[in-house]
């Protein structure tokens, strides 16, 4: 029973971490909370949903044209909303340009596609496997495998590669990168478009893991994300993948042995709880304030 | 006071009417979150959580204790004003989006909280609720607000606060005791938090958790930051604005929600700073006082 708890906590909590991951990335280098992330995760589902039961391709190919597509419109999105305001607004504004692009999208979604839950065809053998007591379905494993290996991925474009050595440039100063000569817009571009592809990737197993995709989807799934990133310390890409499965186990351990009616404020409750003790997050780093 | 409202319900529409009283309502809670967010710049992000003490607390006080009115109005925003001294302590070691997030974890905590009470009726709601709320009512308590936070915004407290949005540090290093500040600062603002609740609750008739939901704190934020943070009468545009948007908005029927979104966005890119961005009622008077100089030296 607990181990069964643990692995759905696993799987759970893998999806807020790529979730969690885009926010904490672009908070990392514009001090913005995305709130329009929710909204990619939620186009990444549908996505995905259109390419297998229109063009009937397989979960793989559809998970990857998904990602491609939340690429375009995570750097669509930055270009339009949140480029014209940057340097010359407070981040609040920002914020306020974030919700107003997440009310559009889901709105947008809700006008296309009809406010009820749409379901994936079935993309994947409902198979379950044992390992002595425990049960565990092939979509688990995809689940657990896929998040692995783009969190791995991502953790290796930011430390080994050009690209990845900018963002964390521009994660640490955007003006001295910008006399560094690094091309700051591109980077963040680049930004949006690696955490958008995450979150579609997200996007497609939670659609196919729970069979149901709806428009409002992304509004909770954001916020338990963005919970996830803050609880990992905002910011630190190894802190939003812990942040993301501590959430997930807490809320299956919660609804298990505690109360199912409670689920979100378990959750919610766990990040305040973690935050009063560690208030800069479990691995972001105490920056002291200079003066 | 009753013949008044007689003759106001009588010559007013009953749809204008119930605008005019929602508008007076938004105008409190927006200027409660606007001390909190606008003037002492910590971000809350959980405004509704106040709303919906004060409105479960009020309504219930008046329907099963037989509270009078204002009593019942006053005890809600008392215990509202309770929580938020509650949720104030946290502010002492957490900063910005941190303390964005457990703002919106408390309000999420509150809602769930209310879905699961069996005197609030579960998440049916609570219906019933005598409707006591007019617009003299809303508008005298609505009024009365304004006036209140003028004065304590041009007081010597109402600097504090400023001080304490544009550099802590800083502020702390003059004296200001920012500790204090802060928690007094959560504690009034969501007084008026669940002041507004209450009106609302009374006004309504009928009340749900999910009216209380993450997005009408948002909704609130928005009010605070597109009419011009820290400012009365930016506040009070932004909440007309916002109040009037989703109404005007019913001609284009179902895409009413992707204009409300288009036009956060574009309201932002052309007026980043908000609408009235830090104009202050005191600033204004002394401006046009100055005109009146110019003018005559001229």
């Amino acid at each position: 029973m607990f181990w069964e708890q643990l692995l759905n906590g696993l799987t759970l909590g893998s999806t807020y971490a790529l979730i969690a991951l885009g926010y904490t990335m672009v908070y990392g280098i514009v001090q913005l909370i995305n709130f329009a992330h929710g909204e990619i995760y939620m186009f990444g589902a549908f996505a995905g949903l259109i390419l297998v039961s229109f063009f009937g391709v397989n979960l793989i190919v559809a998970m990857l044209g998904a990602m491609l597509f939340c690429m375009l419109l995570g750097i669509l999105v930055e270009r339009i909303a949140y480029r014209p305001l940057r340097g010359k607004s407070s981040r609040l504004s920002a914020l306020i340009s974030a919700i107003g692009v997440s009310i559009f999208l889901s709105t947008l979604m809700a006008l296309m596609a009809g406010t009820n839950t749409h379901r994936y065809p079935d993309v994947i053998a409902h198979h379950t496997f044992h390992l002595g007591s425990l049960d565990f379905s092939l979509m688990q494993i995809l689940i657990l495998a896929v998040s692995a290996l783009l969190m791995l991925g991502l953790q290796f474009m930011v430390q080994k590669t050009r690209i990845g050595k900018a963002m964390r440039a521009c994660s640490q100063d955007l003006d001295a990168s910008y006399l560094m000569g690094i091309n700051v817009n591109r980077v963040i571009s680049f930004t949006f478009a690696v955490g958008s592809a995450l979150a579609a990737a997200g996007g497609v197993m939670v659609g196919v893991y729970y069979n149901a995709v709806w428009p409002y989807m992304g509004m909770m799934a954001g916020l338990k994300a963005f919970a996830a990133a803050v609880m990992g310390g905002i910011g630190s890409i190894p802190g939003a993948m812990i942040g993301g499965l501590s959430l997930g186990i807490m809320e299956i351990m919660g609804v298990a042995y505690l109360s199912s009616s409670y689920k979100d404020a378990i959750a919610f409750g766990m990040l305040i709880l973690v935050l009063l003790i560690r208030p800069q997050g479990l691995m972001g780093q105490k920056i002291s304030k200079k003066v | 006071m009753n013949g008044l409202d007689a003759a106001i319900t009588q010559y007013i529409d009953p749809y204008y009417l119930r605008i005019m009283i929602l508008l007076g309502i938004n105008i409190i809670l927006a200027l409660g979150l606007n001390l909190i967010t606008g003037v002492t710049g910590q971000l809350s992000m959980g405004h509704a959580g106040f709303m919906s003490i004060g409105a479960y607390t009020s309504a219930i006080l008046s329907m099963q204790f037989g509270f009078s009115y204002l009593m019942a109005l006053l005890a809600g925003a008392m215990v509202a004003a309770f929580f938020g001294f509650l949720i104030g302590i946290p502010t002492l070691r957490l900063e910005g989006d941190y303390l964005a997030m457990v703002t919106i974890g408390f309000a999420e905590i509150i809602r769930v909280f209310f879905l699961n009470f069996e005197p609030g009726g579960k998440a049916v709601g609570l219906s019933g609720i005598p409707q006591h709320t007019n617009f003299i009512t809303v508008w005298l308590i609505a009024l009365l607000i304004i006036a209140l936070n003028t004065r304590l915004l041009k007081s010597r407290m109402g600097r504090a606060f400023y001080a304490i949005r544009e550099n802590e540090i800083a502020a702390a290093s003059t004296g200001i005791d920012t500790t204090r500040l802060k928690i007094l600062a959560f504690t009034v603002g969501s007084f008026l938090g669940g002041l507004g609740g209450g009106l609302y609750s009374h006004y309504m008739y009928y009340i749900n958790p999910q009216d209380f939901g993450f997005m009408k704190s948002i909704e609130l934020l928005n009010m605070v930051i597109l009419g011009g943070m820290g400012s009365i009468p930016g506040t009070i545009l932004g909440s007309f604005i916002l109040t009037l948007a989703p109404e005007m908005l019913r001609i284009v029927a179902e895409y009413r929600l992707l204009f409300y979104g288009a036009l956060l966005v574009i309201l932002m890119i052309f007026r980043p700073n908000g609408i009235l961005g830090d104009v202050r009622i005191y600033d204004l008077k002394k401006r046009w006082g100055r005109k009146e100089v110019k003018t005559c030296q001229s």
